[in-house]
């Protein structure tokens, strides 16, 4: 907007400005948020790619791809316990949004006797620490032999999954209504295809934002995979916590660049889908 | 085509002492448009969901076609519910929420897309079929609904309040289209409504229905005619009644003495009733008249409303000639005649319903009347 588009319409002009104090605002608050959540990676890029990094150096010394090497090379597990983190985050939140759906709607829908006792248990892990919750459960999974599994790991990482998903989806749920089904019913569809054909599209926003929340939770979990996998399921974090005690920080950083994939990506794709936008930017951009 | 029985409904909600259908029993034959009549919370749409299956009777039975079908599941059954806010699909378009019930059924996209087009048709809605539910207005919506109804000919129909989110006009042209399709397809419909008027142009039968129990279950003309209690008539319009007693071949009450009814019942007090429509003006000393001067008038377009005082502080209410406007003034004396064919005498309320709504003064002649609206 021009001055003298501004001075030949008095009454807008105020609009204008503050038009204009909007988007100086809303850029300000995206570079800081991008700032602060891109500027600690910057050095963990850095380090990936060095060679030599002395301090007070600004940037290193000498530079390689050995720690990309390393990450990529068949031997040093690094793929294996990506795959391996993929598999528990994916399947726990499978677990979740099987478990959590059910859950969230009971919650959500019906008033029964002792429901706030439910709420309760169902937050009580967001609450109380996990590890206190973990430690009662390994001696069950051990007998179980769930102990030291992927599975047990993945079974464990509920624990923090599944609340996040149950509050979606009960909140979801008190939204939803049930008439819907039942007009599908008398149309002729069983319980099962009034769902997925009336129910399940309209509730699928929830489950997709219950599910990427539970996906991120599980993704970090480091003491909970530590005490159940025992060492033996070694997850992302668990290699990173590894490295970096280490003091190799060339490959502590080049494994956070895998580490935070899906973070971003998840980002993106929640922006999108939240706000409805086409472009994954776009959705940015209406911060 | 199916013919419908309830018989001794119950339904009692979980947590509520009262239930919200009480002994509930009709019958309604294959092919007719039956209206469930009644005040909001009476119990409409408990009975309707109690019929389609969405709920389960806490007693009695439901038969079609003489046959129990409490066991079946809704889908089964082919009873088909349209719902009071028409509960389009938002997710699918127009005909996908028309075709539904045909690909539930598992029948080929051909028919379905050529039987949505035929349904689409008959409510008059033809070439919507790729719209959104939100991209309609109110009365499309309700044509989608009912068309997404019809196009599985379902044994029963059951519309609950078809007709309320409508504006007038839109009301009167749904009301003729439900009629004609109902008659040209013969499939037997249940429909739910608040509005005495919509049901006893629509409806083959009515059955009205008061805090979940069935009140009278009859042609239209009958709640007009033959109203069963006070609170009937009063329901359907009626609005002059005065407590009074039979003697012998007369009605003594406290505007008068006319010659009994045969409804009423020898020696016995009743309340004797007359539609406002039914009165007539006449000349001073005519048979079966009371006297009485002129209150206030209303003139309605097409015809004329006239609240009269008679003897005793009571009021008349007539439904008249809008020309009376002209010829009569506030104030003016006037004869009224209760033509004889026309009085009806309903039990004293004391012996029908002492309800807590109904609970007004029933001394002999000071029954309170709503008044002329
Ligand atoms: N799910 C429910 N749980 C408890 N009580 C209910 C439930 N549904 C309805 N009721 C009660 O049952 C009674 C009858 O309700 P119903 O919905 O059948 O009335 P209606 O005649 O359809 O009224 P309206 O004309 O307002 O739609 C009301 O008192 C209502 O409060
Ligand atoms: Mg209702």
């Amino acid at each position: 907007m021009t001055a003298s588009n501004q001075s030949s319409r008095a009454a807008p002009a105020g609009g204008t400005r503050d038009g204009r104090r909007d988007v100086i605002v809303r850029w300000a608050v995206i570079s800081l948020l991008l700032t602060w959540l891109a500027l600690p990676i910057v050095p963990l890029l850095i380090w990936s790619f060095s060679f030599r990094w002395f301090f007070p150096d600004v940037l290193p010394a000498d530079y390689s791809l050995r720690a990309w090497q390393y990450v990529f090379s068949p031997t040093s597990g690094v793929l294996q316990s990506l795959r391996d983190t993929l598999l528990i985050s994916g399947g726990a939140t499978l677990l979740s949004v099987i478990i959590g759906v059910p859950a969230g709607r009971a919650l959500g829908q019906y008033v029964f006797r002792g429901k706030s006792i439910v709420e309760l248990l169902i937050l009580a892990p967001i609450i109380v620490p996990g590890i206190a919750v973990a430690l009662g459960i390994h001696v069950l999974f051990i007998r179980y032999g769930l102990a030291n599994t992927l599975f047990g790991v993945m079974l464990v990482h509920l624990i923090p999954t599944l609340p996040y998903m149950v509050l979606v989806m009960s909140g979801v749920f008190a939204n939803y209504d049930t008439s819907y089904e039942a007009q599908a019913r008398t149309l002729g569809a069983g319980p099962i295809r009034a769902f997925w054909y009336v129910t399940l599209p309209a509730i699928l926003p929830g489950i997709v934002v219950g599910g990427l929340f539970a996906f991120l939770v599980s993704w970090a979990q480091y003491i909970l995979t530590l005490l159940i996998g025992g060492g033996r399921v070694v997850t992302l974090p668990l290699l990173l916590f590894n490295f970096a005690t280490a003091g190799r920080n060339d490959i502590t950083g080049a494994i956070s660049m895998l580490y935070i994939i899906p973070g971003v990506v998840i980002l993106l794709l929640s922006a999108r889908y939240l706000t409805g936008n086409a472009s994954a930017v776009g959705g940015l951009g209406r911060l | 085509m199916t013919r419908l029985n309830l018989h001794k409904l119950t339904k009692r909600y979980r947590g509520k002492t009262e239930p919200a259908l009480d002994d509930l029993s009709l019958e309604v034959e294959s092919g007719s448009l039956t209206a469930l009549l009644g005040p909001s919370g009476c119990g409409k749409t408990t009975t309707m969901k109690l019929i389609a299956g969405l709920l389960e009777p806490t007693l009695g039975d439901i038969l079609f076609d003489g046959r129990s079908i409490l066991g079946v599941a809704p889908e089964r059954r082919g009873a088909v519910m349209v719902f009071q806010n028409y509960l389009l699909f938002p997710y699918m378009t127009v005909a996908e929420n028309v075709g539904f019930g045909l690909k539930m059924r598992r029948v080929d996209r051909a028919t379905i897309d050529r039987r949505v087009a035929e349904m689409l048709e008959l409510v008059r809605l033809p070439g919507l079929e790729d719209r959104r539910p939100k991209e309609l207005s109110g009365g499309q919506q309700q044509r989608v609904a009912l068309a997404r109804a019809l196009i599985v000919l379902p044994k029963l129909l059951l519309l609950d309040e078809p007709l309320s989110n409508l504006d007038a006009h839109l009301r009167f042209e749904m009301r003729d289209l439900i009629r004609d399709i109902q008659r040209q397809m013969g499939i037997t419909t249940v429909f739910v409504t608040h509005d005495q008027e919509e049901a006893v142009v629509l409806a083959d039968k009515v059955a009205l229905i008061f805090d979940g129990r069935l009140q009278q279950y009859d042609a239209p003309t009958a709640f007009y005619e033959t109203p069963v209690t006070r609170r009937i008539a009063a329901f359907f319009g009626g609005v002059n009644f005065f407590q009074g007693r039979r003697n012998r071949k007369q009605f003594d009450c406290a505007i008068g003495t006319f010659s009994a009814p045969r409804s009423a019942i020898a020696d016995q007090p009743g309340i004797l009733s007359i539609r406002p429509e039914d009165v007539r003006l006449a000349e001073a000393g005519a048979a079966n008249s009371v006297a009485g001067r002129i209150h206030s008038h209303v003139y309605v377009g097409t015809h004329t409303r006239l609240r009269v005082s008679v003897s005793g502080g009571h009021e008349v209410c007539v439904v008249t000639d809008a020309e009376v406007m002209k010829t009569h003034k506030p104030g003016d004396p006037v004869t009224l005649r209760f033509p004889e064919e026309k009085l009806w005498v309903l039990p004293p309320d004391a012996l029908v319903e002492p309800t807590a709504a109904h609970r007004e003064d029933t001394r002999f002649g000071v029954t309170k009347t709503k008044g002329c609206r």
